[in-house]
């Protein structure tokens, strides 16, 4: 399983990145920390004509806090993030990514342009109401983590877009649950409860296609519900699919235990 | 594509294709065969070497990706006469190996885990080892390997803690 030929360029800053995908005519792919794209080249599931290696483009590694949030840059290692502490749970979600050559590798932009519905940043940029800088032809825009999921492993960035950073808010209190196999695996589903701006947000990642809101549990608990009810209400609005890893009464039930766990760290009972 | 970046100490300059994983270039340019490979997408860790001293997966880099940089392999962990380092030495004694595909990436992984982490107990070793997958041992005996050479590089004299 080797990767088809390619043309490689080391882009020296983000400009030169998107001049390369606008002339690439949609065949180019930015390189990051390679840790989802070359299993998917070397898988022959995607053959792109040119990548371009942002690895060396200066400044974009940046974690720093920034009024009530955390502007993490696109080339965040993982590693990084669970190393720093401004953003306790960006460390505690990274934690969960992989393993450490993977985490050493692997950056937040890529991991939120990957948006792979089983991956823990794309479920804690939705769950902090995260906003993501996108560069273009056209100078530099904003999005909402929200908007940029489609479907799984498709964003609405642009074939010349690149992510340049991902400001995730600081919530007042929250709590993270994740059930995978073996901790290192993908998760079969997390579930993550944050207070941000006063209202509490439930998110689950690893059951639907994008990371998504659970507005039925949000209602419950705004309404004072319990813990359990809340996890109840966020089991019924899922629609979870049955592969080998798990039933569709499993994986529900799963959810709700990982809503139920979320509440409990977030002090919810 | 030329590249030059240094391997286990040494300046190696090469000429390659942009699709060469770092793996490929290490093995077949370079002729160091003890990197292996194994899944070739990330998954077993037989590739894993360090880059400026953090672990990656030599089969999800580039070799033109490496320019520059510092790249530490398996035959880097051998002493000046050709002696075997001490986790080599525990992963002989504690029968850390059967086959030996899996041992070059068990051991650049365990290096990383006794570098940042020299005290690193039982529990800490299995997790961080578990991004290796072996097929043949069952796994007890790395766990034992990698806490034993632990001990030894701490210069504990009554082994492993118990902790
Ligand atoms: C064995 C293994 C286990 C893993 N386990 C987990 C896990 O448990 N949880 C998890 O979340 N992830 C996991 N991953 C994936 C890992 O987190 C990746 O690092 C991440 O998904 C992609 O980040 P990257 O920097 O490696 O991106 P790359 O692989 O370089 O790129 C991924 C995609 O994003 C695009 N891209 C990259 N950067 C940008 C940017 N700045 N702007 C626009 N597009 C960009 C690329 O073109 C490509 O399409 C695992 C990977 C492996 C190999
Ligand atoms: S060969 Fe690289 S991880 Fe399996
Ligand atoms: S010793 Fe055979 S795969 Fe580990």
């Amino acid at each position: 399983m080797k990767c088809a030929p390619f043309d490689y360029v080391r882009a020296g800053s983000v400009e030169e990145v998107v001049k390369v995908l606008a002339g690439s005519d949609g065949d180019g792919k930015i390189l990051a920390g390679g840790q989802s794209l070359v299993p998917v080249l070397a898988l022959r599931m995607a053959r792109p004509s040119v990548l371009v290696d942002v690895n060396r483009i200066p400044g974009l590694g940046a974690i720093r806090p920034v009024d009530g949030a955390v502007e993490v840059g696109a080339l965040a290692r993982h590693s990084a993030l669970v190393a720093q502490t401004h953003h306790p749970l960006l460390a505690e979600a990274a934690t969960w990514i992989g393993h450490t050559a993977i985490r050493s590798r692997g950056t937040a932009g890529g991991s939120i342009a990957h948006a792979d519905p089983s991956a823990e940043l794309p479920v804690v940029a939705v769950g902090t109401g995260a906003t993501v800088s996108v560069a273009g032809p056209e100078g530099v825009r904003t999005t909402t983590a929200e908007e940029l999921f489609v479907s799984a492993l498709v964003t609405s960035l642009g074939e010349d877009e690149m992510i340049t950073s991902i400001r995730f808010p600081q919530p007042e209190r929250w709590g993270f649950a994740e059930f995978a196999r073996r901790h290192g695996d993908f998760a079969l589903v997390m579930a993550l409860v944050a207070e941000v701006d006063g209202a509490v947000r439930v998110t689950i990642g690893g059951v639907g296609a994008v990371p998504a809101r659970a507005a039925e549990a949000e209602q419950v608990l705004a309404a004072g519900g319990t813990a359990r009810e809340a996890a109840a209400a966020a089991a019924a609005g899922i629609e979870p699919t049955a592969d080998l890893h798990g039933s569709v009464p499993f994986r529900r039930a799963m959810a709700a235990e990982m809503v139920r766990r979320a509440c409990a760290r977030a002090g919810i009972d | 594509m030329d590249v030059t970046f240094s391997v286990n100490g040494e300046r190696v300059s090469l000429d390659v294709e942009p699709r060469r994983t770092l793996a490929d270039a290490l093995r077949e340019d370079c002729g160091l065969t003890g990197t292996h490979l194994g899944c070739e997408h990330g998954v077993c860790g037989a590739c894993t070497v360090l880059v400026d001293g953090q672990p990656a997966r030599a089969c999800l880099m580039f070799g033109v990706q490496a320019d520059g940089c510092s790249v530490t392999t398996v035959e880097g962990l051998e002493g000046e006469d050709g002696e075997l380092h001490p986790l080599q030495e525990a992963f002989v004694e504690h029968h850390g190996l059967q086959c030996g595909f899996c041992t070059p990436g068990m051991l650049m992984s365990a290096l990383h885990l006794l570098d940042t982490d020299p005290g690193a107990g039982r529990e800490t070793i299995r997790e961080e080892m578990s991004g290796n997958i072996c097929r043949c041992t069952g796994y007890q005996g790395i766990v034992d390997a990698v806490e034993a050479a632990g001990a030894a590089l701490r210069g504990d004299a009554d082994g492993p803690s118990s902790s």
